[in-house]
């Protein structure tokens, strides 16, 4: 064999290797979904599955109801702290983007996406837990919006980023002030941008579960006002459920897993879809 | 004539320079990010402090972890958090850069869409379905046809015997599935931003598609994809969930590299809500504290190296 096809076949071989590793990569989000189906879906036919709360092991008709509301006012919550402020910072990033300042905004927000999760459930319990000496479910909703914060910043950013020059300056040139022209033009051309941040963000928020061990802690009862209460989460349900001894709660952990994957991959199929929107309407601008 | 003239205002007065209120406003509310991240450094610095004025400095070297005798050292937790994540950059690396290859130069647009797509899916799968999802499938399965086949067939390396199903590897192994996406999204931008000019003189010159990507591309992605490694560190120093359910909870350093282990993240996971004195919770904190700091050190070296990179690019092509 000459040096040359010698050559052509190390080629080959690593491009097959290329391919191989690439499927490889493929494999677990595969298995991941696949048993999360074949062993979530059980527990979630039952009716009372999404009726009912939490009954102790060997009662029958246990259900996850107190956990999907609870998720429901963590998340929303939240979302009411991280999203105004989370645009607005976005705005101003894209608008001012050369200020030093922005600069500083803009590495805080990255640094703060890769912040351990557990260390902000610390600094919660550390500010708004001990204060006032028991768990609380705004407590938790703190913690999660800390983490919705720096990825509808850099989202908002970027969406923003996105719009032509011509609009702004055409709106200026009508001697529209700086303020309108950002928060009445811009932001509306780019709210499918800024729609798919937020939707990424509330995803992320509603499968967390480091941030909520001690500052909502989790409750087996059905509990709503989270100024005063411990409030359960999906995400808690099916950590606290998989590691106890008891098939029927194992079970249900594989139930609010399949619940919990289902809503995630939903929203962010469908922030996909809205993104793909904003970039061909970008195009026509 | 001349009076006249030198009574008319020569100029138009300059136009009152309004002052931009909306930007510092904007400015204002955008200053939260930055002040949050400090604050919780601050906040976790302050809580620790008793710990911090009992232990000093031996409290990162020492191995003993007793609430009863109020003694506590963080070296095998940071041990075990610093071995997962490295084991799981080792099994990731080449499966993400392999990936990111692909995605890059390879593959028609339909498939590249489909599989980028499939590994951001990932990225937004919750850690705790992970970690179920580890526990009762992967850890098992792993123990079976991985590690026991390991340690049979290369047990005179004392650190590939004793396998367990919970422990140090099939946490790295977690690890690694969860830090692929990010790995592989910062590697593809990275490869993609090579100048087009440079594969098409290699392949001018007669080189094959590998030794296009192996001796000229990756290299000029280098510093990049190094970048992106760091930002998957960062991740895997400071995954919790799915780690604390497969990594077996026993806080000594481990023997061998499928022994049962602990990581920061875990610890505080575990033991946090039911800490009580002063002592112990402040002990906790402390673990928080070195966690954050050293994530935050790695994250900011990510990211330099990962912007530098890109810019370099967009300066050369």
């Amino acid at each position: 064999m000459n040096r040359n096809s010698r050559r052509r076949y190390a080629s080959t071989a690593w491009l097959v290797v290329t391919y191989a590793l690439t499927l490889l990569a493929l494999v677990p989000l595969g298995l991941v979904l696949w048993f999360t189906v074949v062993k979530g879906l059980p527990p979630v036919l039952h009716p009372e599955f999404f009726t009912n709360a939490f009954r102790p092991f060997g009662v029958p008709g246990g259900g996850i109801s107190h956990a999907i509301v609870g998720s429901g006012i963590l998340v929303g919550l939240a979302s009411l702290m991280a999203i105004p402020i989370g645009i607005l910072g976005g705005v101003y990033l894209a608008e001012y983007g050369i200020a030093r300042w922005a600069a500083w905004v803009r590495l805080a927000s990255d640094v703060l996406v890769g912040t351990p999760s557990i260390a902000i459930g610390l600094f919660a319990y550390a500010l708004f837990v001990v204060p006032v000496h028991h768990f609380s479910g705004i407590a938790g909703s703190i913690a999660l919006a800390i983490l919705m914060l720096p990825i509808i910043i850099r989202t908002t950013e970027g969406a923003v980023a996105l719009i032509p020059h011509g609009l702004r300056e055409s709106g200026l040139a009508l001697g529209l002030p700086r303020w309108r022209v950002s928060v009445q033009l811009i932001l509306p051309a780019a709210a499918p941008g800024v729609i798919t941040g937020v939707l990424l963000a509330v995803a992320r928020a509603s499968g967390e579960t480091a941030p909520l061990l001690f500052t909502t802690l989790g409750n087996v009862l059905f509990k709503v006002n989270p100024l005063t209460d411990q409030i359960q989460a999906l995400p808690l349900t099916v950590y606290q459920y998989a590691l106890l001894p008891y098939k029927s709660l194992q079970d249900q952990a594989w139930g609010a897993a399949l619940v919990l994957v289902v809503m995630v991959l939903a929203i962010n199929l469908l922030s996909r879809w809205v993104l793909r929107r904003q970039i061909r309407l970008a195009g026509q601008l | 004539v001349a009076s006249a003239i030198e009574t008319t205002p020569t100029s138009i007065p300059p136009a009152k320079r309004v002052p931009d209120r909306f930007r510092a406003v904007m400015a204002l509310v955008a200053a939260v990010a930055p002040v949050i991240l400090v604050v919780i450094v601050v906040i976790l610095f302050q809580q620790a402090v008793p710990a911090v004025r009992h232990f000093g400095l031996g409290f990162l070297i020492g191995t003993v972890w007793n609430p009863v005798t109020e003694s506590f050292g963080a070296l095998p937790a940071i041990f075990g958090t610093v071995t997962t994540s490295f084991m799981a950059l080792a099994i990731a690396i080449p499966v993400g850069v392999a990936v990111a290859i692909f995605l890059a130069e390879l593959g028609q647009q339909a498939i590249r869409g489909l599989i980028g797509t499939g590994i951001e899916l990932l990225a937004a799968i919750p850690s705790v379905v992970y970690g179920i999802w580890a526990l009762y499938v992967l850890a098992p399965w792993s123990y079976e046809h991985l590690e026991i086949p390991i340690s049979e067939r290369l047990g005179f390396i004392t650190y590939l015997t004793q396998p367990a199903v919970r422990g140090l590897f099939n946490a790295a192994l977690v690890l690694a599935i969860m830090i692929l996406p990010t790995l592989t999204a910062v590697s593809r931008d990275v490869i993609r931003a090579v100048p087009r000019g440079l594969r098409e003189n290699a392949i001018a010159l007669g080189a094959t598609w590998w030794e296009t990507t192996w001796h000229v591309i990756l290299p000029s992605a280098r510093a990049g994809i190094f970048g992106a490694t760091i930002l998957a560190l960062g991740r895997a120093l400071g995954e919790t969930i799915a780690v604390t359910m497969v990594i077996g909870n026993r806080y000594a350093i481990p023997p061998t590299i499928f022994s049962p282990a602990y990581t920061l993240a875990s610890v505080i996971a575990n033991e946090f809500a039911e800490a009580t004195g002063t002592l112990y919770p402040a002990a906790l904190i402390e673990l928080g504290l070195v966690l954050i700091l050293v994530t935050v050190v790695v994250n900011i070296v990510a990211l330099l190296l990962v912007n530098s990179t890109s810019r370099d690019a967009r300066l050369t092509a």
